[in-house]
């Protein structure tokens, strides 16, 4: 049967992978071939790339990251972060890349989504979506859409704009639980365990879940049916971070179920 | 001895991955040629033939191309692997886009998945995307070394269903049991992506590019 997906996210800065690469057997952690690599190694069964890359200078140095680790990291990459308009989706694609995530400019322009989707496919197409909860006690749950990790509200009902998003044609939802203050310290429990937009939508979501999470809800992993996070800073190594992590969902390419 | 091997064009998708990892499993000196040129593809050792997208476009794209000829030639004369569509255009029909003809190369149809609930009572989504295993109908070449049951990468919404079940290679279970891989003869093609499926994938290209169809 079809394997849960356990996909560690990378930030890269100006090129160099800057967050949980503190391999000990790595001599150079912040190289990105290398660390995809020891991901691919160790079992992850995709990769994604969050460019945080300030200087709009510098938003070159991805596309060759991208080039190099689809040249010798052969399982599924995705590249997220300043993917604004269609021409950015293609550079990424013809880079190497097999997916790109759209978070901010979805938001703001909805109709990008549909553009991209119409001319790479569905397929190649995640939508990421920054969700709160901004009901108040007693009252139905109901989470929003937010914006520049997690301060701006849009006013935009999370379930809906997933519903439009798949509409639009988004061949997977990237779901950020944006509770605890916007720390993503925590994926939202109820978000999980209810799991509204995963019924809402007939498309994948992928929860993304900030690291702490793996020990603190130990329960709804296990309905996951797939996870993207960020290894701690502080893990020695890849395969300490992926086995927390198959073991906080019950494995995946490399597992029984 | 060196070998060329085609990685055929036709503006379905990006083929730099393929390309990259038959590159990967090749000897020094062979070359991997990615082109839409109909004689090239046919002077070649080996074709590799992907595609992504919908069936539709991908028959519109073959047509522009002017490549319907080689690749049928290509598939019955010399080793051929069909990727994700290059598998499902060989058929003779698929349902997608409300009824498309596909190469008629294999008697069969394909299909779109019914969707509905897994055995353990998952929601399965559509398309079929992730690792999925593949279950071996017989030997075969392209097989040396990996396990029965080993998982590959799967992006789809529809599936090959020949009607010659002596075609099937290996089936994977997604709602229903489907030919996961085919093969006849010099031809082999596969739903899934070996170009994405980590060092079982790059195996089966590696026993591709090494595959004496003579023995």
């Amino acid at each position: 049967m079809l394997a849960k997906r356990i996909i560690p996210c990378l930030d890269v800065d100006n090129g160099r992978v800057v967050k949980g690469v503190k391999f000990v057997e790595i001599r150079d952690a912040g190289d990105p071939v290398e660390v995809a690599r020891r991901y691919n190694e160790e079992g992850a069964d995709e990769i994604t790339f969050l460019d945080i890359t300030a200087s709009s200078d510098n938003r070159e140095t991805i596309v060759h990251v991208v080039e190099q680790v689809a040249s010798e990291v052969f399982i599924p990459l995705t590249v997220g972060g300043g993917i604004r308009v269609v021409e950015d989706v293609r550079r990424m694609l013809n880079a190497g890349a097999d997916k790109v995530a759209i978070n901010t400019a979805a938001v703001f322009n909805a109709e990008f989504v549909r553009e991209a989707t119409t001319r790479f496919g569905s397929q190649c197409i995640v939508v990421a979506i920054d969700a709160k909860k901004v009901s108040g006690e007693g009252e139905p749950l109901k989470w929003e859409i937010f914006t520049h990790g997690g301060r701006k509200p849009t006013g935009i009902d999370a379930i809906e704009w997933a519903k439009r998003m798949a509409d639009y044609g988004a061949g997977e939802i990237l779901l950020t639980s944006m509770d605890r203050d916007g720390t993503k310290i925590g994926f939202d429990n109820r978000l999980a365990r209810t799991q509204p937009i995963c019924r809402a939508v007939m498309i994948p979501v992928i929860a993304s879940v900030a690291w702490a999470t793996c020990n603190i809800y130990g329960g709804w992993g296990e309905r996951a049916r797939q996870m993207l996070f960020w290894p701690p800073v502080s893990s020695t190594s890849s395969s300490t971070a992926l086995s927390r992590a198959k073991r906080f969902m019950g494995s995946g390419r490399r597992g029984n179920t | 001895m060196a070998q060329r091997i085609a990685v055929i064009d036709y503006g379905m998708g990006n083929l730099r991955s393929v390309a990259k990892a038959v590159e990967h499993v090749t000897a020094p000196g062979d070359e991997v040629l990615v082109t839409d040129d109909p004689t090239l593809i046919l002077n070649s050792d080996r074709v590799v033939f992907p595609g992504q997208g919908a069936a539709r476009d991908c028959m519109a794209a073959i047509s522009d191309h002017h490549l319907n000829r080689a690749i049928l030639d290509a598939a019955q004369s010399k080793p051929f692997l069909g990727i994700c569509m290059g598998q499902q255009v060989l058929m003779e029909f698929s349902e997608e886009n409300g009824g498309t003809e596909l190469l008629g190369l294999y008697p069969g149809r394909v299909r779109h998945f019914p969707g509905g609930k897994s055995a353990d009572g998952t929601m399965l989504k559509i398309p079929h995307m992730g690792w999925n295993q593949v279950i071996p109908t017989h030997d075969h070449p392209l097989w040396a070394g990996i396990e029965p049951g080993s998982r590959f990468y799967f992006v789809h919404s529809y599936y090959v269903d020949p009607s010659e079940s002596g075609l099937t290679a290996a089936t994977t279970e997604f709602g229903v049991s489907f030919a996961s891989a085919v093969s006849d003869k010099s031809l082999f093609a596969v739903q899934f992506h070996p170009e994405k499926s980590a060092d079982d994938g790059l195996r089966l290209l590696k026993n591709f590019v090494n595959w004496n169809v003579s023995s």
